[in-house]
């Protein structure tokens, strides 16, 4: 099996803070990215989204070498905390573009549109305006265009950080079963350990620009000896 | 939270002061409407009238639609561009225009697009005969798109500024094109703005005097309010003047009520520092077209304000600075212009106090929400009766009790006050507000009351406030050339009359070095102005 995501001896240099990461996060499976805030988590996805190109080293997604490709020609899905919708787009168009970005869609490309929002609860929701939707509604809608993007990876910016504790349950759990599902490459970056154990196979602690520990998780949640991670793990 | 003197203290003075307003205004519109009322309905729709109205109708809709769809490439470009050298420049050379005095720009465009400005001797050479003529209808829109360009880019920019992060990141992770942003992103968040922008351009535009007067002026290139101007000064038809004042109210009356349906959108949170990323446009057509759109903005705000500056240092400046006539007409605009400046600065005061007093009351009955939501309307009122047409007001009442030349520095001052009041109000009105939510519980809590909370609490925080709303005032004032184009004469001359009256006895030089001047005092005031507006920002 081909690696999910290799950071190869990236370095990049933001303002004052410097990164280094050099890690290979497996295919197929979830894992999870943690560490105290402005350690450069988000700034991990960034690197592998395409937002942020490194200075040195190189990113592969699936095998391949993607360092200097675009945000738009990475095998790469996205969700964020928030503003994962248009908001003064409807749900069709808003998944759509997922599918096409000039929103030329066939008639299959509808049905599947139909069928994604089927199968993360919001049935009938076509027409709906995100303004209209809970949070955990529209987040349901980024997953349903996840779905219709069908990439092998999947980068989440703390996707259930804006929901409340009900609502993180049952999301991870929808979360699960797409994964499940089409047994994509998930990165999750969260702040709540409890999620660490929930949704991931693996994690990554990350502190000042490094990348401390990688670990399978049952593993990573008993460790002890690094302070920041105790302190992250108790908290 | 007040006491109740400090309330009752409040609603008086607002009342004063609603009081005081509604008579200025009530007396002008009262004059014109019982002036020769028969005559006047049959008057009001003339030929001569009509065209008058449509001109004003038509160069108005005609430059929203330029401003408007040239602003909109601009702001693209700079949108699409966080990094574009000399950006921040260039947004702040946008706000040039807004708070320069219209003489001046006039000036300024008269000397890149005039006879022998810069574009013509350019075009020439190139054996083009047919010249640009800044004059006419042409010359009109030019000079509106000039000063509502950067205003429309402004509010677009901030418009588009607002949009979350994601929505680039987004955009740029689905591989959109440019035109695909362009038809989800961009253009939604940028049609939103528009109709509020378009009113208020239109409405500028349909009340622009100063430009027209410069630049237009002929039988065919008149609107209402210059019409007014050219029926009492040069014609002497009151009755016409009335008409046409009557016909003014009705269109600005229209106008409000379509732009109230439409709010004006701000350009708060621009450049906050927020660094948008934009991943899109990467491609060199993208970057040329962006840097093609922006730099020939840039060029067409910046060349005619650099021909003021050039073309005034080649005026004798030091003699035009000592000359009595300049001398005498600075003393006077500034006289007027700190008066009406402090004026403005009470009102507002007293306006605010008194919906302050209102908010504050457990239960304000009827009449006190009335009372404050007239009080907040007032803004609205100074705009639905433009200075031209208050000025014809109180000229044709006056005229019938003496000599109207001795009321003219008075009415200068009032009218000056009256156009100030709605941006003074905007200045001060948040920062009073957020200063009563910061220690308005704290003071009435220690009993700090009367002038120990005026001279301890209240003056220190508000102090740039005030000052700032007075410079705004204060410019507006000095560089205004709508009232005092009525009253004006030897005895009453304040800058901007002086430079017009040289522009129209053919002193090209001595106007270009005069308006430079005045630019210059313009310039200053704004600066200390927002000098202190800075300085709270970092507290």
């Amino acid at each position: 099996m081909t690696d999910g995501v290799v950071l190869d001896k990236v370095e990049l240099r933001l303002g004052t803070k410097d990164f280094h990461f050099n890690c290979t996060l497996p295919a197929g499976a979830v894992t999870a990215v943690t560490g105290p805030s402005g350690s450069g988590k988000s700034t991990l996805l960034n690197l592998v989204a395409g937002f942020e190109t490194p200075d040195r080293g190189h990113v592969l997604v699936g095998g391949e070498d993607v360092t200097h490709e675009h945000p738009s020609g990475r095998p790469v899905s996205l969700i964020f905390q928030d503003n994962n919708l248009f908001t003064h787009l409807d749900l069709f168009t808003n998944i759509g573009l997922g599918i096409n970005p000039s929103l030329r869609l066939s008639a299959d490309d509808r049905r599947a549109i139909s069928k994604a929002l089927q199968r993360v609860g919001l049935d009938g929701f076509e027409k709906r305006m995100p303004g209209t939707l809970s949070g955990g509604e529209r987040q349901r809608a980024a997953f349903a265009r996840a779905l219709v993007r069908k990439k092998p990876v999947l980068l989440m910016d703390e996707p259930f950080a804006a929901l409340d504790p009900g609502l993180r349950l049952s999301m991870a759990k929808l979360l699960l079963e797409l994964h499940r599902e089409v047994s994509n490459t998930v990165l999750i970056v969260t702040h709540d350990p409890d999620e660490v154990g929930r949704l991931a196979d693996h994690a990554i602690f990350i502190d000042y620009g490094q990348i401390l520990l990688q670990a399978p998780t049952t593993e990573f949640l008993a460790r002890r000896d690094i302070p920041a991670l105790a302190e992250f793990l108790s908290g | 939270m007040l006491t109740r003197a400090e309330r009752r203290r409040g609603i008086a003075w607002g009342l004063l002061s609603l009081i005081g307003i509604a008579l200025f205004v009530g007396i002008a519109v009262a004059a014109l409407l019982s002036w020769d009322v028969g005559d006047t309905r049959a008057r009001l729709f003339t030929a001569y009238t009509w065209r008058i109205l449509r001109f004003t109708l038509w160069q108005a809709v005609l430059s929203t639609l330029l401003s408007i769809a040239f602003a909109i490439p601009v702001t693209l470009a700079l949108a699409r561009r966080p990094r574009f050298p000399v950006r921040v420049w260039i947004i702040r050379l946008m706000a040039v225009p807004m708070g320069l005095p219209v003489l001046i720009g006039a000036l300024g465009l008269i000397g890149i697009w005039g006879r022998q400005g810069v574009i013509n001797s350019l075009l020439l050479k190139l054996g083009l005969d047919q010249p640009v003529s800044i004059y006419g209808l042409t010359g009109i829109l030019l000079a509106h798109v000039f000063f509502n360009l950067p205003l429309a880019a402004r509010l677009l920019l901030a418009a588009l500024e607002r949009l979350p992060a994601e929505y680039w990141q987004l955009a740029s992770s689905l591989g959109m094109r440019p035109f695909s942003v362009f038809r989800f992103i961009e253009w939604p968040a940028v049609q939103r703005v528009i109709p509020g922008i378009a009113g208020l351009i239109f409405m500028l535009c349909a009340t622009s005097f100063t430009l027209v007067l410069v630049l237009g002026g002929g039988p065919a290139a008149t609107t209402l309010e210059v019409a007014i101007y050219q029926s009492l000064r040069f014609d002497f038809a009151p009755a016409r003047a009335v008409a046409l004042a009557l016909l003014q109210i009705g269109v600005t009356a229209l106008i409000l009520i379509a732009m109230a349906r439409f709010p004006i959108p701000d350009d708060a949170g621009m450049t906050a520092g927020r660094a948008t990323r934009r991943f899109d446009g990467r491609t060199v057509p993208a970057r040329l077209w962006d840097a093609f759109a922006i730099s020939v903005a840039t060029a067409f705000l910046v060349l005619p304000l650099a021909s003021i500056v050039f073309a005034g240092l080649k005026a004798d400046l030091w003699n035009l600075a000592t000359s009595t006539a300049f001398l005498r007409a600075t003393w006077t605009s500034f006289i007027i212009a700190l008066t009406g400046g402090l004026l403005a600065v009470l009102t507002s005061l007293a306006i605010i106090a008194a919906r302050g007093a209102v908010t504050d009351m457990k239960r304000p009955g009827k009449a006190a929400k009335g009372f404050s939501a007239l009080l907040g309307g007032m803004s609205s009122l100074v705009l639905l009766i433009p200075p031209v047409v208050l000025g014809t007001g109180w000229f044709l009442t006056l005229r019938s009790i003496g000599d109207v030349t001795r009321f003219a520095p008075v009415l200068l001052v009032l009218i000056n006050m009256l156009m100030a009041l709605p941006f003074v109000m905007r200045v001060l009105a948040p920062a009073i507000e957020t200063h009563r939510q910061q220690s308005g519980r704290l003071s009435a809590s220690l009993g700090i009351s009367g002038l120990a909370k005026l001279r301890r609490i209240d003056l220190p925080v508000l102090i740039r406030p005030l000052l700032t709303g007075l410079s705004f005032a204060m410019a507006l004032s000095l560089g205004d050339l709508g009232a005092v184009a009525l009253f004006g004469s030897n005895d009453l001359t304040t800058l901007p009359w002086l430079v017009y009256s040289r522009l129209s006895s053919y002193r090209t030089n001595d106007a270009d070095g005069l308006a430079l001047l005045l630019g210059i005092i313009c310039l200053l005031l704004t600066m200390l102005g927002t000098a202190g507006q800075k300085e709270a920002r970092h507290d």
